[in-house]
């Protein structure tokens, strides 16, 4: 029965000062959707990222000069083709093991030209990774060691340089150099930020003498099953280090990148959640100030009511329902333009968003906490009210 | 009478402290009200008798002496008991009505009853009964500021019924009425008084106080006389 009129007078009070309540919850609604919005757009990211890593294929080692660590400069690859060689005879199969060096070229056909990034790879690239062929057939081991000039085009270029038509058996150049088109890869789009319909593959060897070098910048295996897949890093780096005892090799699996993107990832999140918290706890500290404002105003009322019987608890209680109203209803309208935003980015740019339960959950726990924590000074400052002192007030 | 009186005050001090300043506005004032008393106090302003008042409705407490209301002594309640001892067995009725100004007549009567728990129904229905017992049955519904200053009193002085109290304490309840208003609000309280409820008030107008049972006179904190009025003027009326 009290708690009922302490809501009543609750909502009341609200709707007699309406503009001053929307501006008091403004605060908390912008504080609110800012974590929503941006707890959904960092678990997107990370959800997105995560997918395209295990995309690569599974049970993925690479392996590449200098040591994988927060700080490291890149180092420049010292391989060559005879270290892949020793690479795969302690793989043990050669199916399993596929090199890149890479580099960015113009690529012709006709009039039509196309900036790619051209990989010179081993005929096993389709094996190692997960490339699938629209068209034609990748080219051959003896394509590789023979060096010859055959070309495997990703989707946009194919269409770059041949639209409609159907690119294979036809003439490119790429860098200048003549090359004939043998097969096409299905559409990818893009992956950690790379537009991966943009590559041309060719093979290692004509890359080599494309660019002038008998360098290659780094490679991967795939291992035969996740239980050896440490071991195996572990050998192909000791075999590297053998051959080039001045030079440090690394080993990194699919979980040690994702690891390491999670945790840039999940302190980026936090952050962002971090800097939106702070604009809920001011927020907060609005719905405080009014709330004092409120108890200024309304000291007679209270003075009278107390008269009446009204205990302290039950002026205190009204107060605070005050201020969780407050902030609850901030943290719902929060809550939905949060999600609104999330959506919208989704939708509208390449940034994706994943609205999560326990992020709608925290927020409007936080929102009702803001509420208790903010309203309680004010609250109490209420109850204690002497009614003689409130009712002589002005 | 048998009966165990309403209210005793027994040598009550009130010193109030301001900014280090001690102004004694009571300085030992013994007083009992009876049950169905009707008592009248009169005094020069300032000389205590709102702080009097307070004391007997609960309101404050006393910095000396001791306070029975209802057989209970003020000094060893909580602020909780002391709102509910108010609640149970004082009405009281301010000289500026202090009505909620947003909320409607019918509601304003209510209000002592949300408090001692009363369900909603049945808090509206006992609201209407008293606004009809003071004659505003026919301004249930409206608000403080569509209501003339005789009305809006009476709608306090409902308000300080509806809780069936046994003291109905009022402090100057005619001062900002004009006189045919205010003969009106203290035949209400008479009529009231007729029924059992002791009536204490706080009045300067010699007329009024000449009309209660008995009669009390401050000055500085202290009562200078009680007696009863002119025994023909009160068989008169
Ligand atoms: N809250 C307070 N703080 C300090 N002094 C006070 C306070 N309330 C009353 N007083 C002082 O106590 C004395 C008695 O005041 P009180 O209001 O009881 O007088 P009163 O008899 O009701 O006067 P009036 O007829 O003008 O209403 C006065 O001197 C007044 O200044
Ligand atoms: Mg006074």
């Amino acid at each position: 029965m009290r708690l009922a009129e302490a809501w009543r007078v609750a909502v009341d009070a609200l709707r007699a000062n309406r503009l001053r309540s929307v501006l008091t919850m403004l605060g908390v609604v912008i504080g609110v959707a800012a974590v929503v919005a941006l707890v959904a757009i960092g678990t997107g990211t990370k959800q997105q990222i995560e997918q395209q890593v295990e995309g690569l294929g599974s049970n993925l080692l690479i392996v590449v000069p200098g040591r994988l660590e927060a700080g490291a400069a890149p180092t420049a690859s010292t391989m060559t083709l005879d270290d892949v060689d020793a690479v795969t005879r302690v793989v043990g199969d050669r199916s399993r093991v596929a090199v890149t060096i890479q580099s960015g070229e113009t690529v012709r056909a006709g009039s039509r030209s196309s900036f790619a990034s051209m990989q010179g790879v081993l005929e096993t690239t389709p094996t190692v990774f997960v490339r699938r062929l629209d068209r034609g057939s990748y080219f051959s081991r003896s394509d590789v060691s023979t060096g010859r000039r055959v070309a495997v085009l990703g989707a946009a270029v194919a269409r770059q340089l041949f639209g409609e038509r159907d690119p294979i058996g036809r003439q490119i150049t790429v860098g200048g150099v003549r090359f004939r088109v043998t097969g096409t890869f299905e559409q990818l789009g893009q992956s950690l930020g790379v537009d991966r319909d943009s590559e041309v593959h060719i093979p290692v060897t004509a890359a080599q003498r494309l660019l002038g070098t008998d360098r290659i910048d780094g490679l991967a295996i795939r291992a035969p099953d996740r239980e050896r897949i440490d071991a195996l890093g572990a050998a192909v780096v000791a075999a590297l280090a053998e051959r080039h005892p001045d030079t440090d090799f690394s080993a990194v699996t699919q979980e040690q990148i994702l690891g390491v993107l999670g945790d840039i990832l999940g302190v980026l999140t936090g952050v962002l959640a971090a800097i939106a918290g702070i604009s809920l706890l001011v927020g907060g500290v609005g719905v405080s100030n009014i709330m004092l404002v409120s108890v200024r105003e309304r000291t007679r009322e209270i003075g009278l009511r107390k008269a009446v019987g009204a205990r302290p608890r039950d002026i205190g209680v009204q107060f605070l329902l005050e201020a969780v109203l407050l902030t609850t209803i901030g943290g719902l309208l929060g809550m939905a333009l949060g999600i609104s935003a999330a959506l919208l980015v989704d939708r509208l740019s390449p940034v994706p968003a994943a609205i999560t339960w326990w992020s709608l959950t925290l927020a409007f726990g936080v929102s009702a906490t803001v509420g208790i924590v903010f309203g309680v000074v004010p609250a109490q400052r209420a109850g204690r009210l002497d009614p003689v002192v409130a009712l002589r007030t002005e | 009478m048998t009966a165990p009186p309403a209210i005793v005050a027994t040598d009550v001090r009130r010193v109030y402290e301001l900014d280090g300043v001690s102004v004694a506005a009571l300085r030992g004032v013994s007083l009992t009200v009876q049950p169905g008393d009707y008592l009248a106090i009169v005094g020069t302003s300032g000389s205590g008798k709102s702080t009097l008042m307070h004391l007997l409705g609960g309101l404050d407490r006393p910095t000396g002496g001791t306070l029975l209301i209802g057989g209970r002594d003020v000094a060893t309640l909580t602020p909780a008991e002391m709102s509910r001892l108010r609640n149970e067995t004082i009405g009281f009725v301010f000289q500026s009505f202090h009505l909620l100004s947003r909320t409607t007549a019918r509601d304003n009567v209510a209000l002592p009853l949300v408090y001692r728990g009363v369900g909603r129904r049945e808090r509206r229905a006992r609201a209407t009964a008293m606004l009809e017992r003071v004659g505003l049955g026919h301004r249930v519904d409206h608000r403080p500021n569509q209501m003339s200053g005789g009305e809006q009193q009476r709608v306090a002085i409902a308000r300080a019924l509806v809780t069936g109290p046994s003291v109905l304490l009022a402090d100057e309840p005619t001062g900002n009425l004009d006189t045919t208003t205010g003969q009106s609000v203290l035949a209400l309280l008479e009529s009231l008084n007729a029924d059992g409820v002791a009536v204490v008030l706080v009045t300067h107008d010699r007329e009024v106080a000449d009309r209660a049972r008995r009669q009390i006179v401050m000055r500085d904190g202290v009562i200078v006389t009680t007696a009863p009025p002119p025994p023909v003027d009160a068989e008169a009326r």
